[in-house]
């Protein structure tokens, strides 16, 4: 579980994040949501250590990140796996290299036991036949799956995912969200996904976070979203014509 | 201001590149992968240049030196002073400021830009060693790059002199070994192993600390190459009065 408590972030004088308090839990798919210029990003880079916060702490199982000496961030860096929005995979490694690496960095194990490893989570994914093809020798959604490989190839207790179905085609996007709630339940990990995508909101969304101008503006699941009230919530997710006619059919029970 | 801030800037990323390392084995690998990008490959356009430019300064050299009362020797003599003093080891490093530390910048920037270095944080592993130290070891290999330049650039000087008949093979090789003094050439491996230095570590900040997308790869690349040749000049000129005058 993670715990933020009261987190500020500035960039100079100009104030990102304004305060936050909130929780994520493990087993479930936690979404950041709120409109470009939100925080969103600046707040899923706090909640890796990316960026440090300016006020406030981030709890990981109890233990606020900022008091840990600098080896124990390291290993609770290493408990995370991060799926990056443009997916980030090292260019010069094959997909096999690129997955294997987090294994080669932080384990003492043989190559076959790595490489064993490698072809378990890249079925997990349903990827065969990629392993020596390169990054750019692949499609979009192909390499936001390698990403998740990747992430989760050396067992990570937090998953963190930045648009991960950005770019990608309506069919694609499903699959990677259930791809990524499939994982979160069989792992059992605390998985943060920061999206703007909709259809992630009302399919896999179990405990959303909706930031408005960097304040905390609501805090629930999919289906408390249906009843909401909160005007700049249902503003921003029923943006558009079809989800204000889902709205409608769940708030009738259809 | 700025420019104390990029100063400032540069030596923290020093001070994380020689902080926490990268597991010995994977930085074997990766020493290995920058020796053969940034000195192998850099080989055949020294060895090329190098030729060429000895035989450039010969033939200037011959075909000043009109009077009847100065040996010929001393074009060769000059061909190998301005080789070994200045010509192979500033040069060539402002060559390869362009060739070595573009590749640097854009290499590092574009994993910059791709959010690869971010990926390398999230993991837990210190970027700035796993990125830019192993091409600062696998620059300390450059002397040996200036000592082929050196080399062919003297082979270079051979050939136009003595095949184009400006200087006797004799008196060009008496030319060659006159006056030598050894001090010239630890001079001009010391001027190297400090270049090298500049050579990995500037466009090396360029690419690390570049915001922006793929025009700003190539403005970095671009600002590296300016820096790293006004840097080397400067240090070139202060080395030079320490260790000559």
């Amino acid at each position: 579980m993670i715990e933020v408590k009261n987190l500020h972030k500035s960039f100079g004088q100009e104030e990102i994040l304004k305060g936050i308090n909130t929780e994520f839990y493990k087993g479930k798919t936690n979404l950041i949501i709120g409109q470009s210029g939100a925080g969103k990003t600046v707040f899923l880079k706090c909640l890796l250590g990316l960026f440090e916060p300016t006020d406030g702490t981030i709890e990981y199982n109890g233990k606020a990140y900022s008091s840990l000496d600098n080896e124990t961030q390291r290993d609770l860096r290493q408990k995370m796996g991060m799926v990056f929005q443009g997916g980030a995979l090292f260019d010069s490694m094959t997909i096999a290299e690129n997955v294997m690496f987090p294994l080669r960095m932080f384990t003492k194990q043989k190559k076959s036991e790595m490489m064993d490893r490698v072809q378990e989570v890249l079925q997990r994914v349903n990827l065969e036949n990629v392993n020596h093809k390169f990054p750019s020798e692949i499609s979009g959604g192909m390499q936001k799956r390698v990403s998740i490989a990747r992430a989760i190839v050396n067992r990570p207790e937090y998953l963190f995912c930045d648009e991960p179905n950005s770019g990608l085609d309506p069919k694609t996007a499903i699959l990677i969200d259930n791809l990524i709630q499939e994982i979160t339940k069989e792992y059992d990990i605390t998985t943060v996904i920061n999206t703007h995508d909709m259809n992630s909101v009302l399919e896999i969304g179990e405990n959303i976070v909706y930031l408005k101008d960097g304040n905390l503006a609501w805090n629930g699941s999919k289906d408390e979203i249906y009843k909401s009230e909160d005007k700049s919530l249902t503003d921003f997710v029923y943006s558009s014509e079809l989800f204000k006619k889902v709205r409608k059919a769940q708030l009738k029970g259809i | 201001m700025k420019y104390l801030h990029d100063i400032g800037e540069y030596f923290i990323m020093l001070k994380k590149v020689f902080g926490r390392m990268t597991k010995p084995s994977v930085l074997r690998g990766l020493i290995f992968k920058e020796v053969d990008d940034l000195i192998i490959s850099s080989l055949g356009i020294v060895i090329f240049i190098s030729f060429f430019i000895g035989g450039v300064v010969t033939i200037q050299t011959a075909l000043n030196l009109n009077n009847p009362l100065i040996p010929k020797s001393l074009i060769a003599f000059t061909a190998r002073q301005s080789i070994i003093l200045e010509f192979s080891p500033t040069f060539i490093s402002i060559i390869m400021a362009g060739k070595v530390g573009s590749n640097i910048t854009s290499s590092i920037g574009t994993m910059r830009v791709m959010e690869q270095i971010d990926a390398l944080e999230v993991m837990g592993i210190n970027s700035a060693n796993y990125l830019i130290f192993p091409k600062i070891i696998a620059m300390l290999l450059y002397p040996f790059v200036i000592a082929i330049s050196m080399f062919v650039g003297i082979a270079g000087a051979y050939a136009a002199g003595v095949l184009g008949g400006f200087v006797p093979g004799e008196q060009f090789l008496n030319g060659l070994q006159n006056d030598f003094i050894d001090f010239h050439l630890i001079y001009a491996f010391i001027k190297t192993f400090v270049f090298a230095i500049i050579l990995s570590t500037i466009p090396a900040y360029h690419g690390y600390y570049m915001r922006g997308g793929a025009l700003e790869v190539g403005k970095a690349s671009t600002t590296a190459f300016v820096w790293t040749s006004v840097v080397l000049i400067i240090t070139n000129y202060v080395l030079t009065q320490l260790l000559l005058s």
